[in-house]
Formats: structure tokens, sequence, C-alpha cells
């Protein structure tokens, strides 16, 4: 009897669970695409703007379209790990899901791009970008990566116009404590005007110096090479100043571009090379900067790599044209960029590609990758209820970075850990997109699948410790609670039957269990991959 | 008939040419064991005693003891070291004049003073870049291990970068179970290896949506990578209850012992550098106490694993090298708050080498009546590193590859170098 009977539940179970998986996928009525729930909304709950409408037209050449709008619960994490290097407090995600209003996608935009976690990601993208680092081989030293770090914040924060803000970079002289932004020509590599060229190219511009012909590199270094620098009394101060021994005539420099320009003795060539570069036709200012924040909110440039663009017309440029129009339109606001791609279809659709795609086509989905070192390890410290810390004791002064401080704001790229380098945290060697490597390692499987690490992390965790707790009197709570905690979204019918078998069937502890849960859940692509 | 004789001579010329090869390849040291006593062991105490110095430069550790070749005596604290000097040589005159911890620790490692503006790699991060992956080594355990404890930033990979950082076990050897960091859990058996790993499975929902992204392609890939060395064979090398018993007790049963025997089975498993970070040698205080207690599980654990290597015909091809980043100050400073400590002390130092091409048996150099300065024939770092690199078939001075197009040498010899150069003495032809 008991055995029929426990026989009869098991071919309930199974049928059961067959038909789950059969209704978890149906069809989108008005594209006639598959909706994957819980990834994907049948819905658009964002209107068409003016990236779409240009994607959307790119697309019908080859006979696609976009694909799915991304869930609630998709979008709410995507765009929190994107805008702000962090991930969704269940609360949040709960106050996001239950908001009725419309156009509430927009609103949580607004309110993250308004955070002090923004300026902080962003400060992280833009130090690896300007290779802020104290020790080998921009040596800026610590006290001078302290000051150039707290600026490039404070410009985030306060939204400084791009222009301004990259003029202030080429064109400050004074000490690298008490005028951070001279910094930029400290943190070249060299400081031979060559050197120097080549970092403003790579910035500012998207491409690479040494692949331009060799009169080309000639013209444009012309314009750096009385860029001197000098010490002072004060421990490694340093001026960085105009070499006063002007030529007695005036000069022409050529531009990249062609032009020539006369110089008079009296004038900074960094200026007028700056008003070439900070102007709505040079061809390269709006389209590198438009590009790079392309590409970190899709995953992939427009054009790829960002930083070799130069005479690459790849289909579907149009985009980077019509965003370039708005940058000068918007006298240089950035967040207007942003804004105008989160809140785009193109940025909120799904992240499962509709088959093979035609290699032109990238921008038909959301593009999976890891989140970046410092992103991932914040989220597995605010999980386990106590960061990181860090300290650099060589060279002097020594800093010390308290527990509460966020991975994602960590100053200086000279002070790293066995995680960040496992992870593939960029060095700040030389500014290159590439030098931050996302790809998966078996290093990296093993700290996450298998270290003593992930396992105090999870036992110790304060938010899991809730579900630990539910769970002896209602196991479906304690399962939403963690799923929420990890994976910012409600377990499926499917996962909560494969995890009420795991209780069932797996002879362990329910300590064990729930543990296992929270270990399955953290090694999935799923926590591990935006998407 | 003519023909045939040029095919003949072609033959014995390819026949001689491929075994000078296999000849060379032979000699060749193919791992390398570094004992690094980290803090600074002292120089009176074990390899360079000065008993007629007297009783402020002795304390209590004021014995020698002949050693089984003829002429050379040690320390009377490394009883079961002396019965095997012919295995190993002694360099009585290691210098470099550093005597703050971590300078001293980067020069020793990398055979560069600090402070050139450049990071170097240390001597494991090289050997693992010529003798790992892609280079005659296949296995899945990382080519440079170092045992237990990372040794930090000053003596790792420097600018090869990360790719040639050590891998740091963590854990215990003379633990009940080696807790290998990331290989073995404690706590959670193979049987909960297995279940969960199921688990994982059957809930990665979002990667068997999207079944042909590259990057999720390549993260099942590390991920069954880990799993081998989870679950597979891989880490049996770890695995000491293999070991009898009396070959375990013979190691010692210590966290030292045991790290030699993890060493030599690291050794058969092909790995080319190992470490042994040992710490505490740093004794400014307490220092006879420290030195009775740890100076047996040293002499018992190092004579266990060269013995040991000796009898398993490895120790033609593995070199052994053993000393701290200096040495300590030969007068010993009895006065408060040291009472009986010594300090750190880069002006003179010993340290050993065995096997892999070196020669047994022999002394290099002398320090002076005290033992605080070089007396005859100063052995600089670089000397020692270089001739290290040297048996294991790398040439210092050919390019040292990288990705930071830097144009290096492995490890060319300083601007104004003035020493005597590689240990040419001791190193078999």
């Amino acid at each position: 009897m008991s055995w029929e009977k426990s026989n009869f539940f098991k071919f309930l179970k199974e049928t059961m669970f067959l038909a789950m998986i059969l209704l978890s996928v149906y069809v989108f009525p008005q594209t006639g695409q598959t909706i994957i729930k819980p990834y994907e909304d049948d819905k658009w709950p964002t209107p068409e703007n003016i990236i779409d409408t240009q994607i959307v037209k790119f697309l019908s050449n080859y006979g696609q379209k976009l694909r799915n709008p991304c869930s609630d619960y998709v979008f709410i994490r995507r765009v929190y790990l994107d805008v702000t290097g962090t991930l969704p407090k269940p609360e949040e995600i709960d106050a996001f899901i239950n908001d009725k209003r419309p156009d509430k996608r927009r609103i949580l935009i607004d309110e993250l791009l308004d955070r002090d976690e923004y300026a902080m990601y962003w400060t992280m993208k833009w130090c690896d970008l300007l290779r802020v680092k104290s020790e080998y081989p921009i040596n800026l030293w610590p006290n001078a990566v302290q000051a150039y770090y707290q600026w490039i914040y404070q410009k985030i924060r306060e939204n400084q116009p791009y222009d301004k803000f990259v003029r202030e970079l080429l064109t400050s002289s004074g000490s690298n404590f008490r005028v951070p932004a001279v910094n930029f020509y400290r943190a070249t590599g060299g400081r031979d005007p060559s050197s120097i060229a080549k970092a403003v190219a790579l910035t500012f511009m998207g491409i690479r110096f040494e692949k331009l012909p060799e009169q080309q590199q000639k013209n444009m270094s012309a314009f750096f090479s009385r860029v001197s620098y000098k010490k002072t009394s004060e421990w490694k101060e340093e001026i960085v100043y105009l070499n006063p021994e002007t030529p007695e005539k005036s000069i022409k420099l050529v531009f990249p571009d062609g032009k020539t320009v006369e110089i008079s003795p009296q004038e900074d060539e960094r200026k007028i090379f700056a008003d070439w570069l900070i102007s709505p036709n040079n061809p390269y200012f709006n389209k590198n900067i438009v590009n790079r924040i392309w590409a970190y909110l899709m995953g992939q440039g427009v054009i790829s790599p960002v930083d070799d663009i130069f005479q690459k017309n790849p289909p579907g440029t149009e985009i980077l044209e019509l965003l370039s129009k708005e940058l000068t339109k918007s006298n240089y606001d950035l967040k207007h960029i942003y804004r105008l791609i989160l809140n785009s279809r193109t940025y909120q659709q799904s992240s499962i590609p509709a088959g093979k795609q035609h290699p032109d086509t990238n921008f038909a989905y959301y593009k999976v990758r890891q989140m970046e070192a410092e992103v991932l390890l914040d989220a597995l410290c605010w999980l386990s209820g106590e960061g990181e810390g860090y300290v650099s004791q060589i060279p002097e002064p020594s800093t010390y970075i308290p527990k509460e401080n966020r991975t994602i704001a960590l100053a200086d790229g000279s002070i790293t850990s066995s995680f960040l380098m496992t992870f593939g945290r960029p060095s700040r060697d030389t500014g290159l997109d590439s030098e931050r490597n996302n790809k998966p390692t078996d290093k990296q499987r093993l700290y996450m699948l298998n270290s003593t690490d992930i396992q105090k992390k999870i036992r110790s965790s304060p938010i899991l410790r809730k579900a630990f707790s539910q769970v002896w009197k209602n196991r479906t709570e304690a399962i939403n609670t963690i799923y929420k905690v990890i994976l910012s979204r409600l377990p499926t019918q499917e996962e909560i039957s494969i995890i009420e078998e795991y209780f069932n069937n797996s002879g362990l502890r329910t300590d064990q269990v729930v543990g296992d849960i929270a270990w399955a859940l953290l090694n999935s692509k799923e926590f591990i991959f935006k998407h | 008939m003519k023909r045939i004789f040029l095919l003949n001579i072609t033959l014995l010329f390819v026949i001689c040419v491929s075994y000078a090869h296999s000849e060379q390849n032979k000699s060749q040291a193919k791992s390398v064991i570094q004992i690094w006593m980290w803090g600074g062991s002292s120089q009176n105490d074990t390899f360079d005693p000065k008993p007629s110095a007297g009783y402020d430069y002795c304390g209590p550790l004021d014995k020698t003891i002949p050693t089984n070749v003829p002429g050379i005596e040690i320390n009377a604290s490394l009883p079961m070291l002396a019965k095997i000097a012919d295995k190993y040589s002694i360099i009585r005159s290691m210098t470099h004049g550093i005597n703050a911890h971590e300078s001293a620790a980067y020069y020793m490692q990398t055979g560069h003073k600090p402070g050139t503006g450049l990071v170097y790699p240390s001597l494991g991060a090289i050997i693992s870049l010529f003798k790992g992956y892609g280079k005659g080594y296949n296995g899945k355990i990382p080519p440079y291990i170092v045992l237990t404890q990372s040794q930090g930033r000053f003596s790792e990979e420097g600018f090869l970068g990360p790719a040639y950082k050590a891998f740091a076990t963590g854990g215990d050897p003379s633990q009940k179970q080696f807790a290998v960091e990331g290989i073995v859990a404690p706590g959670i058996s193979d049987q909960q290896q297995i279940k969960r790993r199921e688990l994982l499975q059957k809930l990665d929902l979002l990667g068997k949506s999207i079944p042909d992204d590259p990057d999720f392609l390549l993260f099942n890939k590390a991920e069954e990578e880990a799993y081998e060395m989870i679950l597979g064979e891989t880490r049996k090398v770890f695995d000491l209850s293999e070991e009898p018993d009396e070959v375990r007790d013979r190691y010692g049963r210590n966290w030292f012992g045991q790290c030699c025997l993890v060493a030599r089975r690291l050794v058969e498993a092909g790995v080319p550098y190992i470490t042994i970070n040992y710490p505490g040698w740093d004794t400014h205080k307490q220092h006879f106490q420290t030195m009775q207690r740890k100076l047996a599980e040293f002499d018992q654990g190092l004579s266990a694993l060269i013995e040991d290597l000796s009898k398993r015909g490895l120790l033609d091809t593995t070199i052994v090298w053993c000393c701290g980043e200096f040495g300590r100050t030969p007068k010993v400073d009895w006065s408060p708050p040291w009472n009986g400590g010594r300090g750190h002390w880069g002006y003179c130092f010993s340290a050993i080498v065995a096997g892999g091409g070196f020669k047994g048996g022999c002394v290099v150099g002398e320090s002076d009546a005290k033992g605080e300065y070089v007396a005859k024939r100063p052995v600089y770092p670089e000397d020692l590193l270089r001739s290290i690199l040297r048996l294991c078939g790398i040439d210092p001075d050919e390019p040292l590859p990288n990705d930071k197009g830097l144009d290096i040498k492995v490890m060319p010899y300083p601007e104004n170098y003035s020493g005597e150069g590689e240990l040419k003495e001791i190193m078999k032809k």
C-alpha cells in the first residue's frame, strides 16, 4: 500500500513537473516569439525611444527584431548592477515589483543615477581608463592617488559636463596634490611627448597611437612637447608645468585630422589641442565616449574593441552618430546618454538571443557577462555581512581601507587581493579595455565552488540566517527568501520542486540543505553573470 | 654503397644529437623545492657554528657535531642532517647587507634589489613560466605551489602577472584532513559534493536558456576542470593518508614535517616549483627556547625529505634550497626587553642546497671568526638564484618573455656587480 502510494505520488510529481515546464514556456501573441519565464515578459512597459527606432530599422535589414522585454525582476537586477555596481536589496525588489506606476522603470533609472554608488562605480571605470595606481608602471604614489581619485569622484558625483572634465584633465598645471587633474600627465606610462600623446589618443579618441602613420604621431606629440615636471621640497610632490622656454616666433602644428594651426609664443599648445578635440565636428571625441558607454551598458561596443575605433565602420554605427549629436545637444551631459540607453527597449530586451546570431546583429539581445571582480566581491560581502578591508604598508604613506568601504570604491589600482586578481580586475598599467578580464577560469570556479571563504560567507550571512530560521516553519518562504537575496527574484514552481526533492531525498540535515541551496544559487550563472 | 654510408653517417649523427639532447634533459633539474625560513634563521645556531666565539655568541647552543663528511661540522642542534651532509652543500657566505624583512625577502626571491620601479617575479614564477603549462607540464595542479600560506606581494609573480602567481594551499597537512583551499572543503563529504553538484546543474536555469553563449561554455569547461580537482584523482596528491605511518613519522608529525612530505608528493606529480613558506624564525626574543623546539622539527623534516628523495631516485632531478631572507645577529642581545634574542642580519648568513645538479658534501665560502661578516667568497642572492636557474636549464641571460613589452633578461647581474658569480664550484658539469 505504502509502496503504491509513494509510486503514485512520484508519478504525479513527474507529470506535474512536465506540465510546469510546458507552462513556463508559451508564445507571445504579438511577436510570435516564445516567452521564457521568469526572464521575459509579454508586454513592453517601455515606450519605443529614438534609439529603438533606429535599431529596429537596422535589425529589419537582417529580418530580425528586438527580443522580448525582460521581466521586472530581471530589469531591477540588471539596472542596479549596470548603474550602481550593486545588487538590489530584497525590500527594494519588493517595492519595485509592487509599484503600479506605468513608468516605474524610468523612475528607478533616475533614482539610481542620483545615488552615491553610481558615482563610485563609474569612478572605478574612469580610474581604470585613467590608470589610477600608486606603483609601477604608473607610480602616482599613494597621496596623489587619493587626491586624483577624490577629484574624479567629485566630478562624476556632480555630473560635470564631459567637455569640461576632459578640458581640465588636458590643460591643468600645478601640484599633483593641490591640482589633482595634473595627475593625468603623471599617469601616462612614460613622460615623453609621444607617451602622453599615446595616452590622450587612447583615452579620449579611442584610437591606438602606435597604429597612426609616423608623421601623424610626430604631429600629435608636438602638442605635448613642453609638458614638464619638477620636484618640490615636499616628499613626492611634483609640479606639472609648461616649459617656459617658448620659441620666439609662432609655430605651426598639425592636428591628427591634417588641419594646421599657428600657435603664438604665449599660447598653451595643450589648450589649442583641447579646442580642436572638444568640438561637435571632431570625428573622435563624442564617438569615443558614447561607444564606451554603449559597451559598458550593453556588454559590447557598437565598435569593438572600444579603444581601437579608428576608421572602423561596422554596420550599425549610425547609432553612435545619433548619440554623439545627443551629447552635444545636451551640453555634454553624460547622464543624458545613460538615460537614453537605459530607457530604450534595446537595453531592456531579454538576454536570451533567438538562436545563433548574425555577427552584425549584436543589438538584438542584452549580452550576458560576468560581474566585474569588484562588484562580485561587494555582492558576496554584502551577503556575508562583512566587508573586505585592505591594508597597504608599502609604499608609504601606508593606506588602510576599513571593512565598511566598498571594493568598487578602492582608489588605488596597486592595492589588490588574491580574489581581485583571480577574478580579472585590471592592473591599470595601460588603460586598455582588454586589461579587465571577465572570462571564467578554473581558479575562479574552485573559489566559488569549494573555498572556505564562500562556505564561511554563507554560514555567517545575516540575511540568509533569516531563511535558516524560516525553514522550520515554512519551507517555501525560506526558499523565496534565498532566491530574492541571491538571484533578486522568486523561484519558479519547477525550481521549488527540485529543491523540495533535495530536502526529501538528499539525506542531508536541514541546515546542510539550506546551505547547499544558497551555495548552488551563488554558483549559478544567473548570479555570476549580469543578464 | 656510398649512399648507404652517407645514410649511416646521417643516422649516427641523428642518434648522437638526440642522445646528447636527452642527456642534457636528463641532467636538468625538473623540480625545485624551496624551504623559506621566513623571518631569517640564525647561521650560528645551524650550519655555521662558532663555538670558540664564546657564550655571548652561542648561548646554550655552543656545541658542534661532526658530519658524515670529514672536515665539515655543523651545530649539534642538527644531528639528523649531520648524518647526510654528503647529500647537500652549505653556503656560509650569503650576503646582501639588507636588514629589513620585505626588502631582503624581495632580493632573496627575485635576485633584484628593490626600488628600481619594476616589481620583478620571484624565482618560482620564472620557473613556472619556463617549465609550466605549454612547456612540458600538463598537471591539473598549478605549477607553482606554496605550502601553506601565501608569501605576500613582494615575492610572487611581479610583472609577469596573475597567471604566474603561486597557488597557496591553505590548510595544515598535519591535521587529520589537509584542507587545501578550493580543493578540499572541510566538513563536506564527497557524497554531499556529488549531490550538491547535481542540484547546481538542475538549478542552472539561465544556463539552460542560453546554451551557446561563448562565456557560458567557458564557464562550464572551467567548472569541469575545477571538479576534476575537487572530486577527481588530482587531489590525491594532497592526501597523506595514502602514506605509510612509518613514513609520516619519519618526516615528523608536525606542520613542517608533513609539508616536506607533501612537497615530495608534488615533485612526484611533476610540479616544477614548490615553496614551503616556513614562518617563525624572527626570534628577537625567546630565541633559544624557540630554537630548541624549531630546530628539532626542522632537522627531522628536512633530513627526511632529502633522504626520501634520494632513496626514490628523485634527488638528481630535484633541487632543494633552504634559507631565510637574512641571518641573525651573531652576538646575542641579553639585555631587556630581548633577554637573549637575535636581531636581523643581512651581512653574512648561511644557505643550503641539495640535488638537481648541485654537488653534496661541500662548503662554499667562509665567515669570519664570529660569523659576522664574509671572510671568503661572498655569495649574493643573484649568484645563488642564477645557479638554480642554470641547473633547471634556464639561461639567466636569455630574454624573459612578458606581455608588458619590457625588454628584460631572466635574471641578469646588476650594474656594478662585483661578486664572484654562479656557484660553479658545487655545480656538476
